[in-house]
């Protein structure tokens, strides 16, 4: 009877309970992902109507959009090193291009006093932030369960009872990805519509 | 002799790996003003009087919706980014009521000139990060510019407080949280909970594993009698004549402005 109380007290749900909040984390992670997916196509028709001659731009919005969708994702994509690589890669590539996009809008004076852009391009700041608010949960609530893994005394736990628990993987920051996307006061390269390089992936 | 110390090795390079990890996270995180108020003004633009009359309407709007906003300006962000330390302030004071999150900081910062609506998960369907933009550019960074701290703060304070009182909103509101479930289990759950809930799928496992249901009742009781146990030594604090955060969280919701 009283076993399972001495057990419960030495640790033995520390693991899953971890494991649980990093796992709710994730989905956190995704649904903010997700939200910013959701902007992306309206944000585009939106710029298209003023901007249309800045096709390149749109269109690697619309590509980088379409690859960061079609990363499939499943349960053992937190575990799986090259398949969390995948998806944050995708992700940050989509970062990359928006930053771009934002940072062409500031040469359409008529497209930044447009309320409609405005109002997208306050979602998607709030949304770029929250993403990196959840990220950062996300590699908390992660380190904390990985720590766990492999300090005493839960690590007996982990070697026995959880053996099929493996590490999850972090968020590495890239650094263009967390800095704002710059703004240049050079003049509009209206005419000019050869491709630009495109932003590096990380 | 070596064959013997390697595991004791490894163990204690573990653990010194995860007590640094730990310190790590602990330490990236910014020094906060305490919460002397609903309006914490130390940065110093305000006058006592507009102190005294914004607190008087933000106590209102709590006891009229159980909403709390609280206005606060900071001499120094440290070096982070408003939108850094405005989501840890408001974890950190816990704005809001606990489970529903529904709190919101008004965040100033003279010195790096930056303003920022800072909204808690709960709020966010109401107070959406492009009605936090407009509130903002319209009624706020225009007074910053001509170097008017106090209008601009009482003008932004009004139009959050008009908005947080508005009853249609929180039908809005609802609709938004029900589209966002997952919300719900952001730590909010409390440790008790999940221990007892960790403990009654053990028993589970332990009741199909002996496979005696006889038994299996009796082990079953146990979480019960836990909870009651701890239900009874759980008395809550009350509430002390100074103002607290209800327990809120923050998750980067609103917008930031510069002048």
């Amino acid at each position: 009877m009283l076993f399972p109380v001495l057990l419960a007290g030495c640790g033995v749900n520390t693991i899953p309970t971890k494991q649980e909040k990093a796992k709710a984390s994730w989905a956190d992670v995704q649904s903010q992902y997700q939200r910013r997916a959701d902007l992306v196509p309206n944000l585009v028709a939106t710029v298209q109507g003023y901007a249309v001659q800045e096709r390149t731009v749109l269109t690697q919005v619309t590509q980088a959009r379409a690859s960061a969708t079609q990363v499939k994702v499943d349960a053992s994509t937190v575990t799986d090193p090259a398949a969390f690589q995948r998806y944050q890669a995708a992700q940050n590539q989509l970062t990359g291009v928006l930053g771009r996009l934002l940072a062409i809008s500031e040469n359409y004076p008529d497209l930044k006093s447009n309320q409609n852009f405005l109002a997208l391009q306050s979602q998607l700041e709030g949304t770029e932030n929250r993403i990196a608010v959840a990220r950062r949960d996300y590699n908390e609530a992660v380190r904390d369960y990985n720590t766990s893994l492999r300090t005493f005394p839960t690590i007996i736990w982990a070697k026995t009872a959880y053996s099929s628990a493996t590490p999850m993987q972090l968020f590495q920051a890239a650094e263009t990805s967390q800095a704002a996307p710059s703004v240049s006061f050079a003049p509009a390269p209206a005419a000019n519509s050869a491709p630009a390089p495109r932003a590096p992936a990380q | 002799m070596t064959a013997r110390g390697r595991p004791v090795l490894a163990a204690v390079l573990s653990l010194l790996a995860g007590l640094l990890l730990w310190a790590a996270a602990a330490v990236a995180a910014p020094t906060f003003p305490s919460l002397t108020g609903r309006v914490v003004d130390d940065a110093n633009i305000l006058s006592p009087q507009t102190e005294a009359a914004l607190t008087a309407k933000l106590e209102g709007l709590e006891a009229k919706t159980s909403r709390q906003l609280v206005i606060v300006t900071v001499p120094s962000l440290q070096g982070y980014e408003i939108e850094d330390y405005g989501y840890q302030l408001g974890r950190a004071w816990a704005i809001g009521e606990k489970g529903r999150d529904t709190g919101a900081l008004m965040i100033v910062a003279p010195t790096e000139r930056r303003v920022r609506i800072e909204v808690g998960y709960g709020l966010e369907g109401v107070l959406t990060d492009a009605l936090s933009t407009v509130i903002l550019q319209d009624r706020v960074l225009p007074r910053f510019r001509t170097g008017d701290f106090e209008g601009g703060v009482v003008a932004g304070a009004d139009a959050l407080i008009e908005q947080l009182s508005l009853p249609d909103d929180q039908a809005k509101a609802r609709v938004a949280a029900s589209a966002e479930p997952q919300r719900a289990s952001n730590g909010s759950v409390p440790t008790v909970v999940l221990v007892l809930v960790g403990l009654w799928v053990l028993l589970g496992l332990f009741g199909t594993i002996t496979g005696r249901p006889g038994h299996r009742m009796d082990l079953w009781m146990l979480p019960l009698l836990l909870l009651m146990m701890s239900g009874s030594g759980h008395g809550r604090g009350g509430r002390g004549g100074g103002f607290r955060g209800g327990g809120g969280s923050f998750g980067g919701g609103g917008a930031s402005g510069g002048w």
